[in-house]
């Protein structure tokens, strides 16, 4: 479904990322993770066209994405970003229905049915619909990010692309947005890249991770086979402790204090 | 028809009415005081009449130039605010007026309008409304990315700069000319010449109409610049179109009625709080409720130490000016 071919990318005269190709198929929940200023941003800006790639090209369903008309890419692939932020309030299903501005004619001012009905589905989909009539503003850290996830899937994409949608939010509300992306990705057969700071929640909910380190693939595959200690600690310069889930059997990681550290060694 | 679309034409009918009251009060008030009632019978039967030639020749060409001014103000007003995400940019506060300013007076020295004709003055206020609005951008912008912080602090030093080098030019113009400025550079709706009354009311129509087709994008736009081009909104395209509409609506309304600040700040403000900050209707409501407020000012201006009069540019700027303290003082906002 999306391909990145040996792309390098950055702001100004800094490459933030250098020969970067992978390939992710369709139906994939992909988690991309990697410490502060590794190019995790930078990627996914590359990916949704914000960013200008200096070589390379990256192929979404076999075309060339630079190649997309703005309204054609955004019917295709929507964005969530770590907070978005309305310049003037409005109510949940304005907000929400902001997503269908790809689909809209150049003299098509009024939504039309099949325009609410699709906002209404992504709002029951995200659990938002019960406060459709409240103001952007007055929402939680959690429900507005529900509800940019909402107005994400009103722009009926095929790929979903998330940048820390976890941010800022506690572990009630991180669970509440990874369960609702699985949810999306399994029955909805939604593609999703999502950056994640927090590894565990990688680990739980992702099916395949990409690391990336100073701008390079550090390594790609299954959570098992990217969260090692051994890899973790060479990349994070960090020490840890994996363990299995033992419900899940996923990997999860302890982190390890200095002091305590000292104590063992 | 659902709710939505009930509400809106609901408040364009209210300012509908708004407007034809302000319109009609503003016909009828004024040092030849000329009573309401009799208002329809001279339209019936009084040509010829001197009350008919102060109604139809003064004061309705004011009337119809305080519409198209103060919509078109405030049109540029809503589409500057959408795009930057800011209550507190217009085109007075973001030096645009300024630079329209300058480029009519600069017409007026090199005597332009001897060769291009009247419709140069509206031009010369075009190109220096674009000039400005270029220069303002590309201060605030770094590596691509728009410092709105920066935005209204170069747009009051731009247009400290464009009064100043009015000054000069007022300096070295002849006594006819710096007279002429002078009353023009305070804002007053007084404009004899009816071409450029006709020409203003087709471009606020038309700046209108066009930026109209933008709401959607102006929507988009409320949610930042990165999240409307994921929503698949030509940003950069969308934002040089708009400057070049907000320029025209600006360059020519100061061009016909000289500097008139704050119209584009208080009325969409305003407007906002009534219907909301979706372009589609704040667009309509901001046109209706900009010209039902330049009038009513206008009507203020003439009257208030009637026989004498105030240039309009007083009023709004006294009014926007508190208003524009009172927001600041309220909310906090990015200068």
């Amino acid at each position: 479904m999306l391909e990145v071919k040996d792309i390098t990318c950055g702001y100004d005269e800094k490459f933030v990322l250098s020969r970067i190709n992978f390939k992710i198929k369709k139906g994939g929940l992909w988690g991309i993770i990697g410490p502060n200023g590794s190019g995790k941003t930078t990627l996914l800006k590359a990916m949704t066209r914000i960013l200008k790639l200096r070589e390379g090209e990256i192929f979404f369903e076999g075309n060339n994405i630079a190649e997309f008309g703005f309204r054609e890419f955004a019917q295709k692939v929507a964005f969530v970003s770590q907070s978005s932020e309305a310049g003037y309030n409005m109510t949940i299903e304005e907000f929400v229905l902001l997503g269908r501005i790809p689909y809209r004619r150049q003299f098509q001012f009024l939504e039309s049915k099949h325009d609410e009905e699709i906002a209404k589905q992504a709002m029951i989909l995200t659990d938002t619909l019960r406060f459709r009539d409240r103001n952007i503003g007055e929402l939680s850290g959690g429900e507005r990010q529900l509800a940019v996830i909402a107005r994400a899937l009103a722009q009926e994409p095929r790929l979903l692309i998330l940048d820390e949608p976890t941010a800022h939010l506690d572990i009630t509300h991180q669970i509440r947005v990874l369960d609702l992306v699985r949810r999306l990705n399994r029955q909805n057969d939604l593609t999703v890249i999502v950056v994640l700071h927090d590894l565990n929640l990688a680990s739980e909910y992702c099916d395949k991770l990409i690391l990336l380190s100073k701008g390079l693939i550090h390594k790609i595959g299954s959570p098992q086979e990217v969260l090692t200690y051994q890899i973790i600690e060479e990349v994070y310069d960090t020490t840890v402790v994996v363990e299995k889930n033992p419900i899940s059997s996923k990997p999860y990681i302890l982190v390890v204090s200095e002091e305590e550290k000292a104590k063992v060694l | 028809m659902n709710e939505k679309l009930i509400s809106w034409l609901g408040w364009i009918f209210v300012l509908s009415g708004v407007l034809i009251l302000v319109g009609a009060f503003s016909l009828s008030v004024g040092s030849a005081g000329i009573p309401f009632k009799k208002i329809i019978p001279l339209i019936l039967e009084g040509r010829g009449t001197t009350e008919y030639s102060i109604l139809f020749d003064i004061r309705l060409p004011r009337i119809i130039l305080g519409l198209a001014v103060g919509s078109a103000l405030s049109v540029a007003g809503v589409i500057l605010q959408g795009m930057f995400r800011n209550p507190l940019v217009e085109p007075y506060t973001l030096g645009i007026s300024g630079g329209a300013a300058l480029g009519v007076c600069l017409n007026s020295l090199l005597k332009l309008d001897r060769i291009g004709g009247i419709l140069s003055i509206p031009a010369s206020g075009f190109i220096g409304a674009v000039v400005v609005i270029m220069i303002v951008y590309s201060l605030s912008t770094r590596k691509g990315i728009l410092k709105i912080q920066g935005l209204l602090l170069t747009g009051v030093m731009i247009s400290f700069i464009s009064s100043s080098l009015i000054m000069l030019i007022m300096s070295i113009s002849s006594i006819e000319d710096l007279h002429g400025i002078i009353f023009w550079i305070m804002g007053s709706l007084e404009e004899p010449n009816m071409i450029l009354i006709k020409v203003m009311v087709l471009i606020s129509i038309l700046g209108l109409c066009i930026s109209y087709l933008f709401a959607t994008k102006l929507n988009a736009f409320n949610l930042g610049e990165e999240e409307a081009l994921h929503l698949g909104v030509d940003t950069e395209k969308t934002k040089r179109l708009l400057f070049i509409l907000a320029s025209l609506l600006t360059g020519c309304a100061v061009s016909v009625a000289g500097v008139i600040g704050f119209v584009g700040l208080v009325v969409p403000h305003f407007m906002r709080m009534f219907v909301g900050g979706d372009h589609r209707i704040l667009l309509i409501t901001s046109a209706l409720g900009g010209g039902a407020f330049l009038i009513l000012c206008d009507t203020l201006a003439r009257t208030i130490i009637s026989p004498l009069e105030l240039p309009v540019g007083v009023i709004t700027g006294i009014v926007g000016g508190i208003i524009f303290v009172y927001f600041l003082s309220r909310k906090q906002v990015n200068l």
